[in-house]
């Protein structure tokens, strides 16, 4: 199964290369990774992406609290949660292709935020699912570029993960 | 208050710590380091021959005293050269903290002259690694490697130092801090109580019990509780190759040690047990051969400090995580309150293991008598006798640590070192004069095999340097044995590269060191050459003992099988 295991950490050099060396170390699987610093400046917060059974997730998330630069984690999954990513995406829009990149986008509700006059770049938001059939839909017209920033997320409701 | 440059920081550090040696060798990242520790006596350095004996020294003496070793060596080679020894420490645990030189912080990426990037090379076999960013830090960043190497599952911590942090030209206010503040790392200090109740309630109505000690006993100071509950249970108890010592092994309880090589009551037990209580081992794949068909009928109590060794290979019943001397202590109170008890009668149990263990009395090798080769372990149990079991016993690596862990019978903790994670050949000698130095009143005896002893064989130097007197005995069987075993049981005695022609005359080698050897090369004369070897105090003495180079490892199990399923001799299996 696929599990979102959301982590603070030591903002601090190499903490980062700890984190992602353990994964291969172990041979446990990436499938998306994010992280930037907090409001808090000493800490940074990663979102790791991964697929594996409880017996797999269960060693991820023990060998990551393990690691000293990891001050908190939680595992997104194991409840009701928001997650979303950013996509930005280069499509190929000339003749009548531009009306109907135009209004897939709309039907995604992305933006349109950069014209030129045979390229539409193309900003969306969403949960991955999202972000696939998007890609999905724009069928026959020419995809040049296709960045993702991964998956972020946070629990539903009044649960946070913060140092206190 | 008191200024200091960072190298004065670093051994004035080490005297506050209590650190009475250090092992290292020097080169230019250090030399500022160097300077400071010759200009103060607090601290003593010893000069190794080989950064990988650096660190294997400072581990033997953290295996017996249960305190971190310190190493100290330079950028670039010095520390690639440590990189088996921090290796080693991780796999079983130890305490150690590395200080490596680097080159000036200004240079760092530019592939300067011996840069390498350490604290990336070492990332996977350290429990923490530290880059020294401000001199200033000095002593809350050593504070904090000590601190993590020796507490919660112990472990390798390496600092990585830039030459410009330990200028002596540049000064800094020096407070040895007595507090470690670390939001993200905090051991366990106590298991919970409704998953010890569980446990003991298992253990009382289990009639098949087993209790399976490890390594985590020995390193967390907890033999003497283990042996209290034992004990207290009348439980049969086996223990992992780590957890040697953690259990008299003359006592009538117990089994002696399991797995690929343990003794055939210690598996078959363990195949037939209704409940195991492990403590502080972690069912690695040498302990339970085949994961899916372990301890079939049993339900499995796990006790670790470490949450991620519980699960990891085996399913676990009740996972109790916390140090084993809480938990144990914790048990041994919830047992005290149902002493009157009367529904704990494990007489079957005990007739069953004793059938067990009387099946093999006599059978498991036979001795040489005179005019034949000598049987590794006939010299093993002469060793345990005239050490009378009291030895500090290292050993190499190969079929000669398998017999000295079968035939030397420890009563004690701290006592049995020897490399079982990563199995490290060449480990032996430096570990024993670690703990000759720090123990000079002991006897301390390494057991090798003329494989392993020429992987680190430098250090008979630094033996003569030191006055670091050991006892070597190489089993001697002209091959590398635990190979050519392997070999002829898997590769149809297709003995590929594991036959060493033009073994050194090892006499003339001591000698050269200015050492003692003597040669065994026949039955008659093993006694009186120990008895010769043994009245020497103040010398290292180097028995070359010829053994029979076709002898195996018995038992073995059968890979891919369960506990049970060993191969007892050449031609039994069970
Ligand atoms: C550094 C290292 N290289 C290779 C091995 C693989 N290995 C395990 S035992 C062994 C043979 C050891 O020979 P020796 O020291 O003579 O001991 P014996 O088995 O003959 O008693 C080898 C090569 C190892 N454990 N460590
Ligand atoms: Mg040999």
């Amino acid at each position: 199964m696929r599990h979102i295991i959301s982590i603070l950490m030591e903002n601090e050099a190499g903490a980062l290369s700890r984190v992602v060396g353990l994964f291969s170390q172990r041979n446990f699987n990436i499938e998306s990774l994010n992280v930037a610093p907090t409001d808090d400046p000493t800490l940074s917060r990663l979102t790791v992406t991964t697929v594996g059974d409880d017996r797999i997730i269960e060693q991820i998330t023990k060998h990551l609290n393990k690691l000293i630069d990891v001050v908190k984690l939680v595992d997104l999954t194991e409840g009701n949660h928001i997650e979303r990513e950013l996509m930005l995406i280069k499509v190929k829009a000339v003749g009548a292709q531009r009306d109907e990149v135009k209004r897939t986008t709309d039907i995604f509700r992305g933006q349109i935020v950069d014209v030129t006059p045979s390229v539409y770049t193309i900003q969306l938001t969403g949960d991955s699912d999202k972000l696939d059939a998007f890609i999905q839909a724009l069928g026959n017209n020419t995809i040049l570029e296709v960045v993702r920033t991964g998956v972020s997320g946070v629990a539903r409701g009044e649960k946070v993960l913060s140092l206190h | 208050m008191e200024l200091l440059s960072g190298a004065d920081m670093i051994a004035r550090f080490l005297a506050d710590e209590g650190v009475e040696y250090i092992y290292g060798y020097p080169g230019g990242a250090a030399l500022h380091i160097y300077d400071a520790l010759f200009r103060q006596d607090a601290v003593k350095h010893v000069l190794v021959r080989h950064e990988q004996g650096a660190t294997h020294m400072a581990d033997g003496y953290a295996r017996a005293s249960g305190k971190p070793g310190v190493v100290l060596v330079t950028s670039g080679p010095g520390a690639t050269n440590a990189v088996t020894g921090i290796a080693t420490a991780y796999m079983d645990s130890v305490p150690m903290v590395v200080l490596c030189g680097q080159v000036m912080s200004h240079l760092i990426g530019e592939d300067a002259f011996q840069e390498t990037d350490i604290v990336g090379v070492t990332r996977p076999i350290v429990k923490h690694s530290f880059t020294v960013r401000h001199p200033s830090e000095i002593p809350e960043v050593l504070k904090k490697a000590f601190y993590i190497a020796s507490t919660g599952r112990p472990g390798p911590v390496v600092v990585d130092i830039p030459k410009d942090m330990t200028s002596p030209t540049e000064r800094f206010e020096y407070v040895y801090p007595k507090k470690v503040k670390l939001r993200s790392y905090s051991p366990v200090m106590r298991g919970h109580t409704g998953q010890i109740r569980k446990a003991v309630e298992l253990m009382r109505k289990a009639r098949r019990p087993i209790l399976f000690g490890g390594g985590g006993l020995v390193l967390g100071k907890a033999a003497e509780k283990f042996t209290q509950l034992a004990q207290a249970l009348d439980f049969p108890v086996t223990t992992s190759l780590m957890g040697i010592g953690a259990y008299p092994q003359t006592d009538r309880q117990s089994l002696g040690w399991l797995g690929m090589h343990g003794s055939y009551e210690a598996n078959m037990a363990m195949h037939s047990s209704d409940l195991v209580v492990c403590i502080g081992a972690r069912f690695d794949d040498r302990a339970t051969n085949n994961t899916s068909k372990f301890c079939p009928t049993a339900k499995i109590v796990h006790v670790d400090i470490d949450p991620s060794s519980i699960g990891k290979t085996v399913r676990v019943d009740v996972p109790i995580v916390g140090p084993a001397e809480s938990v144990i202590d914790e048990m041994l109170h919830l047992l005290e309150q149902h002493k009157a008890d009367p529904d704990h009668s494990l007489n079957d149990w005990w007739k069953q293991i004793d059938d067990w263990r009387g099946s093999r009395v006599g059978k498991l090798y036979e001795p040489a008598e005179v005019e034949a080769t000598l049987k590794p372990q006939q010299v093993v149990e002469a060793v345990w006798e005239i050490t009378k079991g009291q030895a500090y016993v290292v050993t190499d690596v190969g079929q000669h640590q398998m017999f000295a862990a079968q035939y030397y019978k420890f009563d004690r903790p701290n006592r049995w070192i020897t490399s079982g994670g990563l199995g490290t050949m060449g480990f032996g000698l430096p570990a024993a004069m670690g703990v000759k130095l720090n123990y000079p009143e002991d006897e301390v005896v390494l057991f090798t095999g003329e494989g392993s002893f020429q992987m680190m064989l430098q250090e008979l130097s630094t033996c003569q340097q030191y006055d670091i007197p050991v006892k070597i005995v190489n089993l001697n069987n002209q091959s590398l044995g635990m190979v050519r075993q392997w070999q002829d049981l898997n590769y149809k005695s297709r003995h590929a590269q594991s036959y060493m022609k033009s073994l050194p005359d090892f006499k003339k080698l001591l000698e050269a060191y200015g050492h003692v050897a003597m040669e065994v090369k026949k039955p008659e004369d093993l006694q009186p050459t120990l008895d010769k070897a043994f009245a020497i105090k103040d010398r290292v003495v180097f028995l070359d003992i010829y053994v029979d180079p076709f002898e195996h490892v018995y038992p073995m199990q059968v890979p891919q099988g369960a506990m049970r399923d060993m191969l007892l001799s050449k031609t039994e299996r069970t």
